[in-house]
């Protein structure tokens, strides 16, 4: 039923209001100026839109309906086309007439599995009553950082393994923002013979053929998670007509999944240098790098190093290097909605055909790499393709990073060889389960991969080898449950994740997750129904965050039966 | 048929592929959609986001169906086939899918239904798709904030038909889609209430939603039409076909139809603007002014409730008898040149041939004219003077096939609406718009340039724009040669108007004139569209020179996507000038004062060899003038308002006011016929049938969906019994008698018969044999002039007329809006219009208006040297500094006053666009009557609120 009616206002308030002024609101003088100097000299092109609302968002700490109407008229927009879009991203605070101000710090507790199996909703509940008014504590989905659980920003300032005193500590003092330390920088990345590959190859010492040649003989997969052969697609994506682009994802927002995180912020140039060969071997007129706006010490040194590859090009003509930051969304790791949030637009994913390879960024046939493929290509090419193929076990082929998180004595980043299984990798690189806990299901592939037994920790894991029982490695992302865990309480986390996620364009996925949160949140599960629900949603949502949303519920009722026998649902 | 989609602009001369459709071999074009070649195999797929003429966009996921060696479905509304690709619309994996979306939709929709035609529902019970299985959503509450349109979106599947319809197809840019998952809601502007929002009341979004999430207002939806009348729109010169839904004999709603020029668009005035014809003061009844009824003055006030207080009652036989024998006497009286007449651009063609015709052989005299003298009679001067037609070149939708569109003292938006619509899908495709005006339009955010120039400051701009393609060598050489005469006085001139010269002067810097005219000059296909802005000033026709001469000297004409376009401005003025309803011309343009001419119509209406006038009669400020001092004695006016809409309106007005007898046809009291002896009461345009030519030289029909009510009588009966009364024999039976008897006197429509347009609904000319498709796009080969040639005419700076001084420090434009037409006769009475702009308003810089100490929405009150009026100040920032845009539509504030009757010496159209005025803080507020004001919907909204 219509909860209320928004009535022809006073007839005589808004016969008035006509008379004042043309339709629709008008920005005022004040917030016109405000845009103004906030953009400076920057051009109005629509692909910043995004990078424009930031920086309003970081200035006066949301997103007033006058200043949108401003920036509109600035950048001779459409108000809708900038409301659309600012409050597509949870990381913009949109505030109407009349609408409460947010206060000016934001405390955003993560409250993916890993965290919420840390203590994250004790958190919730504490923090706001210790913290008062003037701060604002949020759940935020996954925010990358799993192997501290609990995980908590502060502003910009991350905090690991969080307590209520910590937290509040950074409050008082004061630390909202992240500068990383520690990392390999440009001049210490050249001294350990860094871009020396990039310049051979520019000189000519390498054919084009033979890097590609040693990438298809690695047989190094695309390590976001869709798993495509990094040779042929720049085969495919050379082949094209130019100009060319290339777009970086390093939108890392599966839950469960913080590898390219840890690499960042470790070494940068690395990836940067691979970047830059790939740009090379298929020709790349620019390259854009979608950063995910929770990584911001990632971004920190992304604009700092950056800077210093602009002043000191590697070498001459060396493409240009464009950063772009998200701002909360998941679905934006979607290949094809990147391109749309880079191109300033809701990121909501493209149909396919046309594919990106051919038509993508700005309508461009266009290279897409996830970060971690980029930061194995130099290694790859120095070491030839048979020394990453010679890694493996089960018979299976190359290194993975597996980000390990939940009820492991040691979570991290662990780079192993793919086709590990599941009991080697707790027992080999994570020093066993924490102690009380006995190993009761995993997820192999973050949020989306599914769930599987203990009883199944003996499938290698790698691309492909997960399919027959229902799941998918995908970026590796491994959330260890314990005994003291249940896996449907695991999957109404990550249903209610994709429901969060949802870019709402198909049916399917905008309504097929929420109806079916809503269904599993029930102590009885209708089987029948979300058997059909399961099938529309995978055999008709656009993309892969529909397709492969029912994967957890499907697990659990396939491998878990027992859990919604008992009555411990409720 | 609709927007011009990617989908469509893809070649369409794809090769042929064969497939497997459910198990059967299809051949198809490549780029053939699935759904479509289903639909054309008698396959049926249930769609709900996918509608023709819309972008594809595959979102409902409705149309899924199993392709083999896919993994998962695939839209079939996005997808084509591929050679040997098997297709299965009904597997049960497929339906499965579809059955499921359906129930997934249905599982959110309302209780109630708000359309008579849910395509939801329609899908859902052809699919057995029982009572949904899933809980309801929250529901959002219902929007009624907009006096056209209701909004409930409970009712809404996010489909995003409508977000497209507003902004691919209409590009009104108002519908978005906003935030995310399940909270995914269509928005106006920032999810503000539809009728707070920039939203100008299009309906699109209406007419394109599958669930009745959106409807017109006050739920007329639910109601079941008797019939469906295809007819065309009765405002501008776009010419939209539409359709009138009708219940007895009352217009239900208006939805668009797939014409020619508006491929199913409308705007608010065509969707919306209809009821006026159900006024309770419409005129049912012949009217005589009372013998004790006050003398007749300028100066007056009215109210059309008491119409009694001046005039009584009367039988048709007593009124017609006294409006037309009162004619023949002043006639036999005082001569022929003693009686003038106005006809309509509001009129049918047969109304505008009679209206001439009676005029040319009742009064004898060529004293005829009408309101094309006060919109583009300077164009029409400057066009014939140069290339021998005054009609367009080109059709408005070609602006679909050039590269470079210029749009030069003309708000389309506001003024041709749907024509605007075409425009901006062709700036969408990379179509380079440049936009000059005065005024910063609504346009003018997706112009390429905008070029905001000093208003009357035309010439100095277009001449500097020659300068340069003359000095850079981008001028087409051969055109100019094999096509044209006087080039090399037009060079020499412009030598003189360099753009450094000229920037001051019109306040364009010289490197953006530069730009524009190489722009302009050596594009694949140029085209110029211009309006009231160019030619309302006492230099229109040299405006229009300057134009003319830019599109020869390029070579920018003659070919499809080049050419010159003025936009005119009634639904039939291009019309009504064919058909001879201009001092100077018998019908098509053929010049009175030659006598083989004269001898060709005096045998075609039979009349005595010498019969006709071979004297150019006067126009219509010339009349006013003639009037006033007694030199016209009685008039007959059918369907204008020259009290309001001629300029000096005060004047005008005692020039009516001091006739001895004045005639006047309408279907409303209006401030004209409020100086008239007699009134007739006539048919409103949807109560009568016949054709109106537009904008793009397309004749089309207009057909009965109504009666009159009352004693009112069709305008063609009306005229035939004046003529009667004036001593001529005429019998005209059905209105198609009258158009044949046109086509025979006129060449350029001679091809185009009755019955051709009764089965096709339009036909452009120049169609001269019967069977011609007709010509869109005319001078491929020559023009109409001596030897074939086009000619250039040189002009130089002339100023306004009347320039800002110490005493009257502004410049006064006028115009109209979107809402309002012309007078607002019609428009104030129609509920929804008047409900949208219900008062009189002014539009003025805020920066000015901070600077007259007015707060936005106060009252201000404007002056000139002729007369002033008080009205509400409006704040609009495209109004340039030091001037005020007035729309003339408002009886309570008629700004016409205070306008300037300085005549363009060649065309005699008055300077509407320019005029000294002042401006102070307060006065009285405008007092409304008993119309306007939003008074219909008021007590709708407050039984709403």
């Amino acid at each position: 039923m219509n909860m209320k009616v928004i009535p022809i206002a006073s007839p005589s308030a808004v016969r008035q209001r006509k008379r004042e002024a043309p339709k629709g609101r008008r920005a005022s003088e004040a917030a016109r100026a405000a845009v103004r100097e906030l953009l400076g000299k920057s051009p109005r092109q629509r692909d910043l839109l995004i990078e424009y609302l930031h920086l309003l968002q970081d200035r006066f700490g949301h997103l007033s309906a006058d200043h949108l109407a401003a920036l509109a008229q600035e950048m001779d927009l459409a108000q809708t086309e900038v409301y659309e879009v600012a409050s597509f991203y949870h990381h913009f605070d949109v505030v109407r007439e009349g609408d409460a101000v947010p206060p000016a710090l934001t405390v955003r507790v993560c409250d993916g599995l890993s965290c919420e199996m840390a203590g994250a909703k004790d958190l919730l509940a504490r923090l706001p009553a210790i913290l008062g008014k003037e701060v604002r504590v949020i759940a935020a989905p996954c925010i990358g950082r799993c192997e501290q659980a609990p995980a908590v920003a502060v502003g910009q300032h991350p905090i690991a393994n969080a307590t209520l005193d910590a937290v509040h500590s950074a409050v008082k003092a004061g630390r909202t923002t992240h500068t990383p330390k520690g990392f390999i920088d440009l001049k210490a990345y050249e001294a350990g013979g860094g871009y020396a590959l990039l310049k051979s190859c520019v000189a000519g010492d390498h054919e084009v053929d033979g890097i590609v040649k040693a990438l298809s003989d690695s047989g190094l997969r695309g390590l976001g998670g869709a798993g495509f052969p990094a040779g042929r697609k720049w085969s495919i994506v050379r082949n094209e007509p130019a100009p060319r682009l290339m777009a970086v994802n390093i939108d890392e927002g599966e839950p469960g999944t913080f590898k390219d995180r840890v690499l960042l912020e470790r070494d940068p140039h690395r990836f940067l240098e691979g970047m830059l060969i790939a740009a090379w071997a298929v020709g790349i007129a620019r390259i854009y790098i979608y950063l995910r706006d929770e990584y911001h010490g990632g971004r920190a040194i992304l604009e700092g190093e950056l800077a210093k590859l602009r002043k000191h090009p590697p070498y001459p003509g060396m493409p240009e290097i464009i950063l772009r930051r998200g701002a909360g969304a998941y679905i934006c790791g979607e290949e094809s909605a990147m391109i749309e949030s880079i191109e300033g637009k809701r990121g909501m994913p493209r149909l396919r055909p046309p594919y990106v390879a051919q038509v993508g960024l700005f309508g461009r046939p266009t290279l897409e790499h996830n970060f971690e493929t980029l930061y194995w290509v130099r290694e790859i090419v120095e070491k030839g393709g048979a020394w990453f193929a010679s890694h493996g076990r089960h018979g299976r082929k190359g290194l993975r990073s597996f980000s390990v998180s939940g009820r492991v004595k040691d979570p991290g980043m662990k780079l192993a060889s793919a086709g590990i299984t599941m009991h080697e990798l707790i027992a080999d690189y994570c020093g066993g389960m924490l102690d009380g806990h006995a190993f009761y299901a995993y997820l192999p592939g973050g949020a989306s991969g599914g769930i599987l037994p203990a009883r199944m920790g003996d499938i290698p894991l790698d691309f492909d080898t997960l399919q027959p029982y229902g799941c998918f490695i995908g970026s590796a992302a491994v959330i260890v449950l314990s005994d003291q865990d249940r896996a449907m309480h695991a999957a109404r986390n990550m249903m209610r994740f994709f429901a969060h996620e949802s870019c709402g364009q198909c049916t399917p996925c905008r309504n097929g997750t929420a109806k079916a949160s809503v269904l599993i949140d029930n102590a009885q599960w209708d089987l029948p129904l979300l058997e059909d629900l399961s099938q529309v949603m995978r055999d008709a949502s656009i993309c892969g965050l529909g397709q492969a949303a029912p994967n957890p519920v499907d697990c659990v009722v396939k491998y878990f039966a027992h859990e919604l026998e008992s009555k411990e649902g409720a | 048929m609709n927007a011009i989609t990617r989908n469509e602009a893809a070649a369409l001369d794809a090769p042929t592929i064969g497939f497997t459709l459910n198990g059967r071999e299809v051949k198809a074009r490549q780029d053939e959609l699935l759904i479509e070649v289903a639909d054309r195999e008698g396959v049926e797929i249930p769609r709900l986001c996918y509608k023709p003429g819309l972008d594809a966009v595959g979102n409902c996921r409705a149309c899924v169906v199993e392709i083999d060696g896919e993994r998962v479905l695939a839209p079939s509304c996005c997808r084509t086939a591929s050679a040997g690709m098997k297709v299965t619309t009904d597997s049960e994996r497929a339906r499965k899918s579809q059955q499921l979306v359906l129930e997934l939709l249905l599982a959110d929709m309302p209780e109630r239904a708000y359309t008579r035609n849910n395509e939801l529902d329609v899908w859902a019970a052809k699919l057995n798709v029982g009572k949904p299985r899933f809980a309801s959503r929250v529901q959002p509450a219902a929007d009624l904030s907009h006096p056209a349109m209701a909004v409930n979106l409970d009712a809404c599947i996010q489909c995003t038909r409508c977000l497209r319809a507003c902004r691919d197809e209409q590009v009104n840019d108002v519908i978005g889609l906003a935030f995310r998952g399940e909270h995914a809601k269509i928005v106006f502007d920032m999810d503000d209430p539809m009728g707070a929002s920039t939203c100008v009341g299009c309906g699109e979004c209406v007419q394109a939603c599958p669930t009745g999430a959106l409807m017109p207002a006050r739920d007329v939806g639910l109601e079941v039409p008797d019939k469906q009348v295809a007819s065309v729109c009765p405002y501008c010169g776009v010419g939209c076909q539409l359709t009138y839904n009708v219940k007895g004999n009352r217009i239900l709603f208006v939805e668009g139809r797939d014409g020619p020029a508006n491929q199913s668009r409308l705007c608010v005035k065509g969707r919306y603007g209809f009821d006026y014809a159900h006024h309770p003061q419409r005129l049912t009844k012949p009217l005589i002014r009372r013998a004790d009824a006050p003398a007749k003055r300028g100066d007056f006030v009215m109210d059309p409730d008491r119409v009694m207080d001046v005039f009584r009652e009367a039988t048709w036989d007593e009124a017609l008898d006294f409006a037309g024998g009162k004619l023949k006497a002043i006639r036999d009286q005082y001569g022929k040149k003693s009686l003038a007449g106005f006809g309509s651009a509001k009129g049918s063609n047969e109304e505008a041939y009679l209206f001439q015709k009676l005029v040319r052989t009742g009064f004898g005299s060529n004293n005829v004219d009408h309101c094309t003298r006060l919109c583009h009679a300077s164009s029409v001067v400057a066009l014939l003077e140069g290339i021998g037609s005054g009609a367009v070149s080109n059709p408005v939708m070609d602006v679909t096939k050039a590269e470079v569109v210029i749009v030069i003292g003309a708000n389309p938006t506001v003024n041709h609406p749907v024509a605007a619509t075409f425009i901006k899908n062709a700036v969408k495709n990379g179509t380079k718009l440049i936009v000059c005006d005065p005024r910063r339009s609504d346009l003018a955010r997706l112009a390429h340039r905008f070029l905001q120039f000093k208003p009357a400051s035309d010439v100095a701009m277009l001449n500097a724009m020659m300068h340069v393609i003359v000095t850079e060598d981008l001028v087409d050489a051969d055109f100019i040669a094999s096509r044209t005469i006087g080039y090399d006085e037009l060079r020499k001139n412009v030598e003189n108007y360099s753009p450094e010269a000229m920037a001051p002067i019109c306040g364009i810097d010289a490197d953006t004139l530069r730009y524009v005219a190489r722009l302009y000059a050596k594009s694949k296909g140029s085209m110029i569209l211009w309006g009231m802005g160019v030619s309302q000033h006492v230099h229109g026709t040299d405006n229009a020179r300057c134009l003319i001469a830019l599109a020869l000297m390029t070579g920018q004409i003659g070919r499809p996507g080049t050419g010159l376009h003025p936009l005119r401005g009634q639904n039939n003025v291009q019309g009504a000038s064919d058909a001879g309803l201009i001092p100077m011309m018998f019908p098509d343009y053929q010049h009175v004062t030659k006598p083989e001419v004269r001898a060709s119509f005096e045998r075609a209406w039979k009349l005595a060899p010498g019969t006709l006038d071979d004297k150019v009669g006067l126009t219509v400020v010339e009349v006013m003038h003639a009037a006033k001092r007694g030199e016209i004695r009685g008039m007959y006016v059918q369907g204008e308002n020259p009290a309001m809409s001629d300029p000096d309106a005060n004047h005008a007005r005692e020039a009516l006011a001091s006739l001895e007898h004045l005639v006047v046809q309408d279907i409303f009291l209006t401030e004209t016929a409020y100086l008239a002896d007699v009134i007739l009461p006539a048919g409103a345009f949807p109560e009568k049938t016949g054709t109106f030519t537009n904008t793009d030289r397309m004749v089309q029909m207009a057909r009965q969906a109504i009666d009159p009510p009352g004693d009112a009588r069709q305008d063609l009966w009306i005229i035939q019994e004046i003529a009667r009364r004036l001593g001529l024999a005429w019998n005209y039976g059905h209105v198609s008698e009258v158009f044949d008897e046109m086509r025979h006197t006129m060449p350029s429509i001679g091809g185009i018969t009755w019955d051709r347009l009764e089965r096709e609904h339009a036909v452009t000319y120049p169609c001269v044999a019967e069977g011609d498709p007709g010509d869109p796009v005319v001078f491929v080969e020559d023009f109409p002039r001596e030897d074939g040639k086009a000619r250039f005419v040189p002009v130089d700076i002339i100023p306004a007329a009347e320039l800002p001084d110490a005493d009257y420090p502004l410049v006064l434009i006028t115009g109209r809006q979107l809402e309002h037409w012309h007078t607002g006769s019609m428009t104030r009475r129609a509920s929804v219009l008047d409900a949208i702009e219900p008062d009189p308003t002014a539009l003025v810089h805020p920066l000015d208006l901070d600077a007259f100490g007015v707060k936005p929405g106060d009252v201000l009150t404007i002056e000139s040297r002729r007369g002033k009026v008080s009205l509400f100040a409006r704040a609009e920032e495209g109004t340039p500094r030091g001037a005020v845009f007035v729309p003339f539509c408002y009886y309570e504030a008629a700004i016409n006053k205070l306008t300037n009757a300085a005549l363009d010496p060649f065309a005699k159209i008055p300077e509407f666009k320019y005029c000294a005025i002042r401006v102070k803080a307060g006065g009285e507020a405008p007092r409304q009557g008993s119309y306007g004001g939003g008074q219909l919907l008021s007590p709708v909204a407050e039984l709403t609120a």
